[in-house]
């Protein structure tokens, strides 16, 4: 292409000369359908947003019932990210490392929550744990509400998050070297000592990473959230649901104020796991 | 040397108490394995081997792939427990310990660094895992691993974690973490199998430098027939689960015992005959060759190729058409065909010698072994 | 052969898992507490959806999801996934031909606005449309004074689906055409071979595995949204609910059992995807791009 050649003319490689065609024809398209997909939409939100300035903005996002709202999501997010940080571990562990009948079944089910619909494990999640639920009327007696809670909500957060950890962790830990372990062994260390001190720090990174996946799909969950919150403001009102109504009520910039608050914290959260594999990849070296 | 006298100048008097190993002190050990067999479902992968090693003693289990040199090292550490047969470290009964109370060193041959962790605690690593009663204080546990580091020649790299070290740096690591638990019996598994050649005959060196200031009962794994000559005392040779031969890296090198040793180590070449009226039969003609204790029958001649010389056409000598002709260095390597079958040999000559192809060259081996071919099942 | 007197009941039969596993104890509780903690947090809610969706009698169940209102909402859910589905495929062609077979600057910005929606929530997927589109939005105006409905309507629902799913086809093809790199194209452009023509016998066949299980996952995705569809759809019955947002309001409005009825066809779609990812998975693992990561 001209352009590529002048370029490279100057010294400045673009993009490396290849005899491979298509590539303006299959970039052009691709920026296109990102800019009117992606780019201009989000611009817009940012735009929105801006048009309150940043006092604006900041008074928005710390208002009481927005705080309360990112507040509830995210400790909520939280608590059912590091849920599943240990269990997703544990299950993790256990479909690679034992063999059982069933198991292979089991490790299929695992990716449930990412092919079910969020609305279909929402009224499902309700239903068990509503007071007249399969679950909710076995632990009614015992004085503890879960549905129309933030326990309910973390409920579900963790259903959504499970897979994020499991499936993040499972193919460390298939590559993790037996050697590894017989070296430990033979230098003294009993089993307990050697699961904790040489398997599970190889296995942190993968961990860190799974539970900031699973922390940033929770932090906006709302199909599998609304129905099992009590939605009651400065209670259990999850922030994506105030979006909503601040648009049903044509509130344009306050639903953008959240929504970019809401980014910047998956951004956030998406950085922390940028960083992670930085310090991995610095700290065990390339594989 | 005695071995215990070059200990205590390179390792200082431990305080830490006992091992909880059942023969104590850090004195190096003889072992002793006793008919050992190791089946994996129906698969043999030792059939009853037996061996002998002194205390300080370097011994090489050499062979190829399948021979079960590793299934063996494998049983001497711990991780594998034989189907039949007895381990002894120091007359004492090493199957009843599991790993951990082995207290046995191994080097693997991909190292088995704790990348999480630095140089320094990977070393103090099996310090740190001892129990309280045995577990010496962290200012000891680094001093141990300081003074390890400095006999691998590694001083200043306590900090580095494995990933930033060289291949030949992290294997040096690995021996000081092994060496760190003052083990009774030394195990490495084809240590230097993942490293360049260069580094590896670095490495081959150094290894007997510290083997010597050490003096620990070393066993070590490899393929590589070179290795294992250039280092070990005792050279054990090793094919599809059997040994083949014990001895010194002469002894297998000039008198192997067998047609598996004899082309395992160093070059061969082979030649079929017969012996028959106390003589050595290549086709119709007799060679001038002594037969020894040989009995009548087929049998096959080793050679080494360079271990021969030309003459003239004398009778009783080996003669063959030349059919390829190689240079290599500053020797010829001279394939011949032998016979009215025309069996094919490879001999190295010297260069200034004149050779056509499709001449006919004499020769007779300097030294030289007969082998009867089995006439016996293969062994199961 | 063996020496009775010595062979030791721990002797197993495959080599090196002597020290590489915990006590028989420990493994049975460990497996017991990932078998409960699966069942509890994923089985019995799928189980909730059947059990309740035929709560009511099987008359019950073929009379929800015959209804009018919910025949439209599967037919827009199947229309939504029918346009957004292929368009995304096209996208995760182009982008992973650019991306694997090229080398340019500006390739891993590339590649992280690619993975853009997986971090952003569907309500704010949803929002980001009504903030363009909508009756206040920027292009809000404009689109009224021509008569164009993007938003409460189909256009918008297509739009949001699509930011929301397009990643799918992309992520499993960019791996794996990197992994192929580019050997092949460029032995078939020797022979003579058009670009177009290289694409479709040389490209395509190396990568049709994975992109079958993109397409997959995608129009599962594709068919399940819930979130950003629900922002942008108005909720108008009959015309712009699609399936899940049908079983929303059947929900809100207590009739629980046609609400799971219609939900049970979602997870019977769940259920398939499920099937055939694992099927691929198990058949294809080496033609499935390297990445695991959802």
């Amino acid at each position: 292409m001209a352009v590529a050649q002048a370029a490279a003319a100057r010294g400045l490689e673009l993009k490396r000369p290849s005899a491979i065609p298509g590539f303006g024809l299959a970039l052009g398209f691709t920026l296109t359908y990102l800019s009117l997909i992606v780019l201009i939409p989000l611009a817009a939100l940012v735009l929105k947003s801006a048009t309150l300035g940043f006092e604006g903005f900041w008074n928005i996002v710390t208002g009481a019932r927005t705080l309360a709202a990112l507040r509830l999501s995210f400790v909520t997010s939280l608590v059912a990210a590091t849920i599943n940080a240990v269990f997703g571990v544990i299950i993790a562990w256990v479909l690679v490392r034992y063999r059982f009948p069933g198991r292979r079944l089991l490790d299929a089910f695992v990716d449930l929550p990412f092919a079910l619909p969020t609305a279909v494990a929402g009224i499902a999640l309700t239903a068990l744990y509503a007071p007249n639920g399969w679950i909710g009327s076995l632990l009614a007696p015992l004085g503890i509400k879960v549905a129309y809670t933030p326990l309910g909500i973390t409920i579900a957060l963790i259903f959504i998050g499970l897979p994020f950890v499991v499936r993040t962790v499972q193919p460390v830990l298939e590559e993790l070297d037996r050697e590894l372990e017989e070296a430990s062994a033979t230098l003294g260390a009993n089993r307990r000592q050697t699961v904790f001190r040489v398997m599970l720090p190889s296995l942190l990174p993968a961990i860190l990473t799974g539970f900031a996946l699973a922390l940033a799909r929770a932090v906006g969950e709302y199909g599998s959230v609304i129905f099992i919150a009590g939605n009651l403001p400065f209670i259990s009102e999850i922030a994506p649901l105030l979006i909503i109504i601040r648009l049903e009520e044509f509130s344009y910039p306050q639903a953008a104020a959240i929504g970019t608050a809401m980014l910047l914290i998956s951004f956030g959260i998406l950085l922390f796991v940028h960083l992670v594999q930085a310090w991995q990849r610095r700290r065990f070296g390339h594989d | 040397m005695d071995a215990r006298v070059l200990n205590e100048v390179n390792y200082p008097a431990t305080s830490w108490g006992p091992p909880q190993t059942v023969s104590g002190g850090d004195n190096p050990v003889d072992v002793s394995v006793e008919n050992v067999v190791r089946t994996f479902g129906v698969t043999p992968a030792l059939h009853g081997v037996s061996l002998e090693i002194e205390s300080g003693e370097l011994v090489a289990l050499l062979g190829p792939s399948g021979s079960g040199k590793t299934t063996l090292l494998r049983i001497l550490a711990g991780l594998d427990i034989p189907t039949a047969g007895r381990v002894l470290f120091g007359g004492e009964d090493a199957l009843k310990l599991t790993v951990q109370q082995r207290n046995v060193g191994l080097v693997f041959q991909n190292y088995a660094l704790f990348r999480h962790l630095t140089v320094l605690d990977n070393i103090g690593f099996g310090l740190r895992v001892r129990p309280w009663s045995r577990r010496p204080s962290r200012k000891e546990i680094r001093r141990r691993a300081l003074e390890l580091l400095d006999l691998v020649q590694l001083s200043g790299l306590e900090k580095r974690y494995p990933s930033q070290l060289s291949g030949g740096q992290r294997q040096r690591v690995a021996f000081a973490r092994a060496l760190a638990i003052e083990p009774r019996v030394l195990l490495l598994d084809e240590p230097f199998g993942a490293l360049d050649a260069k580094v590896r005959r670095d490495l081959r060196r150094w290894l007997l430098e510290i083997h010597n200031k050490t003096g620990h009962t070393t066993v070590f794994v490899t393929h590589d027939q070179e290795e294992a000559l250039e280092l070990a005392d005792r050279v054990v040779v090793m094919s599809e689960g059997r040994i083949e031969q014990i001895g010194t890296p002469d002894q297998v090198y000039d008198a192997p015992n067998s047609p598996f040793v004899f082309s395992f180590i160093g070059e061969s070449s082979v030649l079929p005959v017969r012996v028959e009226q106390g003589k050595i039969w290549l086709d119709e003609s007799p060679l001038d060759l002594p037969v020894g204790d040989t009995p009548n029958g087929p049998a096959k001649l080793f050679l080494r190729p360079h271990d021969v010389e030309v003459v003239d056409h004398a009778p009783g000598a080996i003669s063959g058409v030349v059919s390829v002709l190689r240079r290599h260095a500053g020797l010829r390597r001279v394939d011949l065909e032998v016979g009215a079958e025309r069996n094919r040999i490879e001999i190295e000559l010297p260069a200034d010698l004149s050779l056509n192809l499709a001449r006919t060259v004499a020769f007779r081996p300097r030294r030289f072994r007969l082998y009867p071919v089995a006439s016996q099942p293969p062994r199961s | 052969m063996t020496d009775a007197a010595i062979a030791p009941l721990l002797v197993s039969e495959s080599r090196g898992s002597l020290v590489t596993t915990e006590k028989l104890p420990v493994r049975v509780i460990l497996i017991t507490v990932a078998v409960v903690f699966l069942v509890l947090f994923l089985l019995l809610p799928l189980a909730a959806v059947f059990v309740e969706a035929f709560r009511a009698g099987i008359g019950a169940y073929v009379a929800a999801i015959t209804e009018l209102d919910a025949l439209a909402a599967i037919r827009l859910t199947l229309l939504v996934a029918a346009i957004a589905v292929p368009a995304n495929i096209v996208f995760g062609l182009a982008a992973s031909w650019v991306i694997a077979k090229f080398e340019f600057k500006g390739k891993s910005v590339l590649n992280t606005l690619i993975d853009l929606p997986f971090s952003v929530s569907p309500v704010i997927s949803g929002l980001i449309y009504v903030l363009l589109f909508g009756a206040q939005g920027y292009f809000g105006p404009y689109l009224q004074s021509h008569g164009i409905q993007i938003i409460f309507a189909l256009p918008g629902i297509v739009l949001a689906t699509i930011f929301v799913t397009f990643p799918f086809v992309a992520r499993e093809l960019v791996p794996l055409m990197q992994e192929q790199g580019t050997q092949e194209e460029e032995a078939a452009l020797s022979l003579g071979a058009s670009g177009w023509k290289t694409f479709f016998k040389v490209t395509l066949p190396n990568i049709r595995w994975a992109l079958l299980y993109g397409v997959v996952l995608c129009n599962a995705r594709a068919m399940g949204e819930f979130g950003a569809v629900s922002v942008v759809s108005g909720h108008i019955r009959g015309k712009t609910n699609t399936m899940p947002l049908h079983v929303e309001i059947l929900y809100n409005e207590y009739s629980f059992a046609a609400a799971f009825a219609v939900a049970s066809l979602l997870a019977l779609l769940a259920l398939i995807t499920l099937v055939i990812k694992i099927g691929l998975e198990w058949r294809y693992a080496d033609q499935i791009a390297a990445s695991r990561r959802h």
